[in-house]
């Protein structure tokens, strides 16, 4: 099997370092982190972390594997993108003068980004989707002057009523 | 009952069991060794030359007795020079708790004196690590850490606490001690799949390791391979689960294990995988390992599985129940054919031919072993002793040859059979080491003397770093870069200064002299052994090879 990109979602203890533990894993073991994200719960006990990797079934097993031995961390799943909801924030700050701004907004539109900011250069773009969604609006704004830009990497969540961590004890 | 947290320490281990432990004082633990004073009825602390010394010495301590390991240490310093230690139990999975003062809390993150971040250090060589701050947390991390490092696949956790909360007093109520669970297999179907692999086997091969003993299984995988008749081989870590002559212990593979077992895995139709983890040292070539094989995996570890080796089948679960499960199901059969193909084969494996005049390295190993007898404790250094010593050591039990499977460190061997001879008492502890691994960490000879344990040391004097040297002789057109040692260090002499016993030997006879003088003694010995020093370890397969490959002269 093929390289993939796989997204891996886990509960883990809200504690100091716990993030040191896993990213030391993923880096001791030789897993890559393409984007992570660290985020808050219903559960204050509880962190969500949602990590975007690559790699064929075996590595997968491996870190769903590896990663469930740690401690802290209580549950981890590998997300099926197609039973679930896969989403990211884009800012992107573009050098658009007074006869370029029209057209940049006119891609924003397309996409349904934002214009969030405007200066005499520069208007800063806001978009939210399917991280494919930020890659074909980022493929088409290059065409523009990236001045600069910051993704937050994705967080995901099940479709359905099924809930992560839904077992585990009080 | 409100009590200082260092008083907490001394009732949780008392409340674990914990009746002895390993370390080294300083300032951040000054509160934790006043408590330890007070309870030295209850549990007695042994100080070595040196925190690794004392790492190594809980870890040899758990090794050879099953019990979780205790090693105390300062800060800075003290928690660094542990983490070598650390670092071998991890790898060999074995069972410790570390304990580590740390500055005062106020102090932590000014760069205080003495400041380091362990947990930060040990984290990726601990199965968990803690950082405690407040007296009231000591208690539940202390037992919380007990019973990982004990439960599941065994392994070292270390607990970092701050200066303050050792002081600083709180409520105390005292809980029954950690009892391991074992985790029984997660499906039953599973373990019955495994029969149905051994049913369509014709020629099914055992490859077990570590995992056997850790898990206590070694009377149960015994019941198993006579009533089905299955020949099984082992990896260094199994060493000693079977009884050397058994004969269907087919005995050590990999790097340097003998041909038979290597062909075995070879031709074998079936691979029963227990407790072994498929390292780069047995499963050389892992593309082209057991080629003719499925291969079924039996334990504890998920990640084990389908790691290094594809696997065909696997039951994850303790394997002593795994076995006993699979024990009354399976059918008495036997393998006739297939053992007496491999007995043939045992038949041509190499072996060095002994010397009446000069020292042969396999020879001292069988003499030691047969004069310190099957109750012994053997344990090894790293590199071509700790092969022989592998190799030669014919023991007849789980626990008695103890040795730096994972890791490999050297230096390992003098505190571990420190920490072995504090656990088993009467029985007999060897020490086998060479000059190149002895000369790192010789000065815990102290920690025996002041002790008075009589741990018996036989040093394969070769002047070289003889395993590196091999490997330059092979690999590197004999171009022997730093391994040729050639130190003139007296070991008679600095044994003496010790306060210990030291004998050096050029023969056979001089050797068996020795080691009836060593036996009889009430402290350490040393003895040096004047080997060749182009003496090698044979037969070898190189690292990434296969059997086409192997090496025999």
């Amino acid at each position: 099997m093929s390289k993939k990109q796989q997204v891996v979602s886990m509960l883990v203890d809200n504690n100091a370092g716990v993030l040191a533990r896993i990213s030391s894993l993923f880096a001791r073991k030789g897993f890559n982190i393409d984007s992570l994200t660290v985020s808050a719960t219903d559960d204050a006990r509880l962190s969500r972390i949602t990590i975007t990797t690559q790699g064929d079934k075996q590595v997968l097993d491996q870190i769903l594997s590896q990663t469930g031995k740690l401690v802290e961390v209580r549950r981890v799943v590998a997300v099926d993108p197609a039973a679930s909801i896969q989403r990211e924030l884009l800012l992107v700050k573009v050098k658009a003068d007074q006869a370029m701004r029209s057209t940049v907004r006119e891609a924003a539109e397309i996409y349904k980004a934002r214009v969030v900011d405007l200066s005499v250069e520069s208007m800063v773009v806001e978009l939210t989707g399917k991280p494919s969604k930020i890659d074909g609006f980022l493929a088409v704004i290059s065409q523009y002057e990236i001045l600069e830009m910051c993704r937050t990497g994705v967080t995901a969540l099940e479709r359905g009523s099924t809930v992560l961590g839904q077992d585990l004890d009080e | 009952m409100r009590i200082r947290g260092a008083d907490v320490i001394t009732e949780v281990l008392i409340e674990q069991g914990v009746d002895t432990v390993f370390g080294y004082p300083g300032g951040a633990v000054l509160e934790i060794y006043d408590a330890l004073y007070k309870h030295r009825g209850e549990i007695t602390h042994h100080i070595t030359a040196h925190e690794q010394g004392a790492a190594h010495a809980a870890d040899g301590f758990a090794r050879a007795t099953g019990k979780t390991g205790v090693v105390i240490a300062t800060s800075g310093p003290g928690a660094t020079n542990l983490v070598t230690g650390i670092a071998t139990a991890y790898m060999d999975s074995v069972p410790m708790v570390a304990i580590t003062g740390n500055v005062g809390s106020g102090l932590i993150g000014k760069d205080s004196f003495q400041e380091v971040y362990t947990m930060g250090i040990t984290m990726p060589i601990t199965k968990h690590n803690y950082m405690v701050q407040r007296a009231e947390d000591i208690a539940p991390t202390l037992r919380e850490a007990f019973r990982i490092a004990g439960s599941g696949r065994k392994g070292p956790v270390l607990v970092d606490i701050t200066k303050d909360a050792t002081i600083n007093e709180c409520d105390y109520l005292p809980q029954p001690g950690f009892v391991e669970e074992k985790a029984p297999p997660e499906n039953d179907e599973a373990v019955w799949e495994v029969l149905n692999y051994m049913g369509r086997s014709r020629r099914p091969l055992i490859c077990f390791g570590g995992g056997v003993i850790a898990s206590g299984a070694n009377d149960t995988l015994y019941a198993l391979m006579h009533k089905a008749q299955i020949p099984a081989v082992h990896s260094i870590m199994g060493t000693g689960v079977l009884s050397w002559d058994d004969p269907l212990n087919i005995g050590l593979v990999g790097m340097h294990g003998f041909a038979t077992g290597n062909r075995a895995i070879d031709a074998a139709d079936l691979v029963l995988a227990i407790g072994f983890r498929f390292s780069d040292r047995v499963a050389l070539n892992v593309g082209r390992w057991a080629p003719n094989a499925k291969i079924v995996q039996i334990d504890i570890d998920p990640s084990e599985v389908n790691k290094n080796v594809h696997i065909d089948h696997a039951v994850v679960g303790d394997i002593d129940l795994v076995l006993k499960k699979l024990l009354p199901m399976l059918e008495a059969t036997g393998h006739e054919a297939w053992l007496d193909e491999i007995n043939a084969w045992r038949r041509d494996d190499y072996h060095p031919a002994d010397s009446r005049t000069e020292l042969k390295p396999h020879q001292v190993i069988k003499t030691l072993a047969e004069m310190a007898g099957p109750d012994a404790v053997l344990v090894t250094d790293v590199g071509q002793h700790q092969m022989w010593a592998a190799q030669y050591c014919r023991r007849v039990k789980p626990r008695s040859f103890l040795t730096s499977g994972g890791l490999g460190t050297m230096g390992f061997g003098y505190g571990a059979a420190i920490g072995a001879k504090v656990g088993v008492g009467e029985r007999r502890v060897v020490h086998i080491t060479g000059d190149g691994c002895f000369h790192m960490n010789m000065n815990e000879v102290c920690t025996a003397v002041t002790y008075n344990l009589p741990v018996i040391t036989v040093i394969l004097n070769n002047s070289v770093l003889g395993m590196v040297r091999q490997w330059q002789h092979s690999f590197y057109e004999d171009r022997f870069s730093s391994t040729t040692l050639d130190r003139v260090t007296d070991y008679v002499k600095v044994a003496e200064g010790f306060g210990a016993t030291g004998y050096r030997a050029k023969t056979p006879d001089e050797f068996a002299d020795a080691m009836e003088k060593a036996l009889l003694a009430e402290g350490p010995v040393w003895i040096e052994c004047l080997i060749d020093r182009n003496e090698q370890v044979l037969p070898m397969i190189p690292a990434g090879g296969t059997l086409d490959d192997m090496i025999l002269e």
